[in-house]
């Protein structure tokens, strides 16, 4: 019999019942919750006179609307200028008192974006099953666990029931092969990813990451690439464990403590794929030859090398993606054929549950250090993505030099990744981020994103335009 | 949940693939904490030729009147015709209810972002997959007809078109049952409480780590 693979694994270790017609009922072993998908399902569940079949399996933090100026979080919930996300962060406060649902609220200085707070915490472990109502649960996936987005509906079936009712999916093995070089990150690598499969080109699979690269990746920079397993349309991105898994998970506060420490690693150990192990696809890589990317367009797929030009539609024999790529240039205000390195930025953006852990924060410091942010940029934001990421930068003094260069220094929350909050783009402005979507209107009504590293997106800060940050970096 | 078994209805084509649920409703609109009123704000940003606020009276708003929701050939449409990956990006299940709260009960596409097929599902509306030719071919169909009218029929898996030609769609038999009989899947899966507690009795004699209480 043929091997498994570590999703194969993840299954078979948490199917509690093979349902008629192909589907399975799965145990989730860890739901985690914020303000904005979550109120629909608690509701339900009140409706129905139901309560939470296991408190301890859940856990919340609110990210998407909080604000990130001291200013408006000095007097807490009550001092949430915007009403309407004032209710929101209120109803997860009351949602989870209620039910005493563990809650990092809004001041707590372990609260921000919930896929930083959860592996920050030791609260996502290997092995596990990982839920939220939010599609980059993905980014857990890089522990060696299975871990995706879901709907409100699913959000209260798993509070009612700690499982999921959920089809199978296929294997997809994604191999990154070789070194990369010196600027080139984990953020490039899932974007070439993306740029080679598409954004549907997961759909149906469950992505493992492999291959040397990987391998050499820290954990952060695996949450980066796992992160994004959801704009390739693979709904869970995973990472074998491995001895680097171990060493990042041991100590935090949530993590199994030292009676069960051993036990838990050596039941960890087996979460990677056999040798013999089949996937129904297999894509190649080579990272050695990855360099920095930028997206020109409004889906992730729309992606290119930084001395890349932006593509021409008379070149593309295919009528509907033509017209894709007319339709972005539009949006974009991009003529075919521009270099990406002429493309002026208004704004720049380092923060998200795909950059805005410590190391981000200290790559993109080290570019910065000692520049200033180009007078043509109207704004410059950094958004820790935990009060533990920031309390930590700040210990750096990583905040110093990102003010001195002329950033602003925010508070944690999703900010200007989805602009929820008061952080987002002016109509046409184009914003250099560290996050994860360029679709339309993503970031404000009619902004323009272009998706980058952190390296990339405090080059394109300096310099006012995008540059191949590994020529900034070869002048330090 | 609400049954579906049959549905009759005006087609809207849209022709675009990649169609994202940022699209479909904006984050603006994501902070209310109820199920119901995301239909005035159902593609916002394609609709109105405004920025969309939170409780705004969207009937004194500019319309976009090249956009197809708002020609009147395809008033009281029900019946959305899209093109590959469907709903992609965020989870969020205001998609679902946006579409469902405007009067959209069926979508027929190519293909669909998992997460947002599964949202509509659980809603009682029915994301048909069709192959891209016989997509092409309802594309054309109803740019040539006003008021161009589908069947869907969930029992027999057809679409049946004014002119009685049937194509055949594929469900999953689960949620097809679901679907029929509008079931609530908590309750199902709660039939099952007495498997999922020897399951958690289980796990927690091999991985007691995961049952200590976080504090």
């Amino acid at each position: 019999m043929a091997g498994k693979t570590l999703y194969d694994k993840l299954w078979d270790t948490h199917l509690v019942r093979q349902q008629e017609a192909g589907s399975g009922l799965i145990y989730i072993d860890l739901h985690l919750l914020h303000e904005v998908t979550s109120p629909q399902a608690f509701e339900g569940l009140r409706t129905a006179g139901r309560t939470p079949w296991r408190i301890s399996g859940n856990l919340a933090t609110p990210d998407h609307n909080v604000p990130t100026t001291l200013q408006e979080r000095l007097t807490g919930v009550e001092g949430i200028a915007d009403p309407v996300s004032r209710i929101q962060i209120e109803t997860l406060d009351d949602n989870c008192s209620r039910f005493g649902i563990v809650e990092f609220k809004m001041n707590d200085p372990r609260q921000g974006i919930v896929h930083v707070v959860g592996p920050e915490q030791g609260a996502t472990l290997p092995g596990m099953t990982v839920v939220c109502g939010d599609s980059h649960t993905s980014t857990h996936g890089a522990f060696g666990a299975l871990a995706h987005g879901i709907g409100t509906s699913e959000v209260e079936h798993v509070l009612a029931t700690q499982c999921l009712i959920t089809n199978k999916m296929k294997n997809m093995l994604v191999r990154v092969d070789g070194r990369l070089s010196p600027g080139v990150t984990a953020k490039d690598v899932v974007l070439a990813i993306i740029g080679k499969i598409g954004t549907a080109g997961g759909t149906g699979y469950a992505i493992e990451f492999g291959g040397e690269v990987v391998r050499n990746l820290s954990m952060e920079g695996r949450m980066t690439i796992c992160n994004m397993a959801i704009e390739a349309g693979a709904r869970a991105g995973m990472v074998a464990v491995d001895q680097t898994t171990i060493d990042y998970v041991e100590g935090r506060p949530f993590a199994p403590g030292r009676e069960h420490w051993q036990q838990a690693v050596e039941s960890w150990e087996r979460f990677v794929s056999d040798n013999d192990a089949v996937f129904d696809q297999r894509v190649i890589l080579d990272g050695s030859a990855v360099i920095p990317q930028v997206t020109w367009g409004t889906s992730p797929e729309m992606v290119l090398p930084v001395d890349g030009n932006v593509p021409d539609p008379t070149e593309e024999p295919d009528a509907t993606r033509r017209q894709s790529i007319e339709h972005a240039l539009a949006y974009m205000g991009l003529s075919a054929n521009q270099p990406i390195t002429d493309i002026l930025l208004d704004r720049v953006f380092i923060g998200s549950c795909t950059n805005a852990r410590i190391e981000d924060l200290r790559e993109a410091a080290a570019v910065v250090k000692g520049c200033k942010v180009a007078s043509t940029v109207k704004q410059a934001l950094v958004v820790p993505g935990s009060g533990l990421v920031k309390a930590q930068a700040e210990k750096e003094g990583l905040h110093m030099v990102f003010r001195d260069a002329g950033f602003e220094w925010r508070e944690p929350g999703c900010s200007m990744c989805l602009a929820m909050n008061a952080d987002k783009l002016g109509q046409g402005e184009h914003c250099a981020s560290t996050s994860n979507r360029n679709f339309e209107g993503r970031q404000g009504f009619h902004g323009r994103t272009h998706l980058v590293s952190p390296l990339m997106a405090a080059a394109a800060a300096i310099e006012g335009h995008f540059v191949d940050v590994r020529t900034l970096m070869s002048q330090l | 949940m609400r049954k579906f078994v049959q549905h009759s209805g005006v087609v809207v084509p849209l022709d675009r693939a990649n169609v994202d649920t940022d699209m479909i409703i904006p984050k603006q609109f994501l902070k209310s904490i109820k199920r119901s009123g995301f239909g005035p704000n159902l593609f916002d940003e394609y609709r109105y030729l405004d920025e969309g606020e939170v409780g705004q009276d969207c009937s004194l708003r500019p319309l976009n009147t090249e956009f197809v929701l708002n020609q009147s050939r395809y008033k009281g449409c029900s019946i959305l015709l899209a093109r590959e990956n469907f709903g992609c990006g965020s989870s969020r299940e205001h998609a679902p209810w946006a579409l469902d709260d405007f009067g959209v009960k069926v979508i027929i596409a190519s293909s669909y972002a998992e997460i947002f097929y599964n949202n509509c599902l659980k809603n009682g509306l029915l994301p048909i997959v069709l192959q891209d030719e016989q997509l092409d071919k309802l594309f054309e169909e109803v740019a040539a007809e006003e008021g161009y009218q589908l069947n869907i029929d969930l029992k027999n898996q057809q679409i049946i078109k004014p002119g009685g030609e049937q194509l055949e769609f594929e469900i999953d038999g689960f949620r097809k049952h679901c679907l029929l009989h509008g079931l609530d899947d908590i309750s199902l899966t709660l039939q099952y409480s007495e498997a999922i507690k020897s399951y958690e009795a289980r796990r927690e004699q091999e991985a007691p780590w995961l049952f200590e209480e976080r504090r």
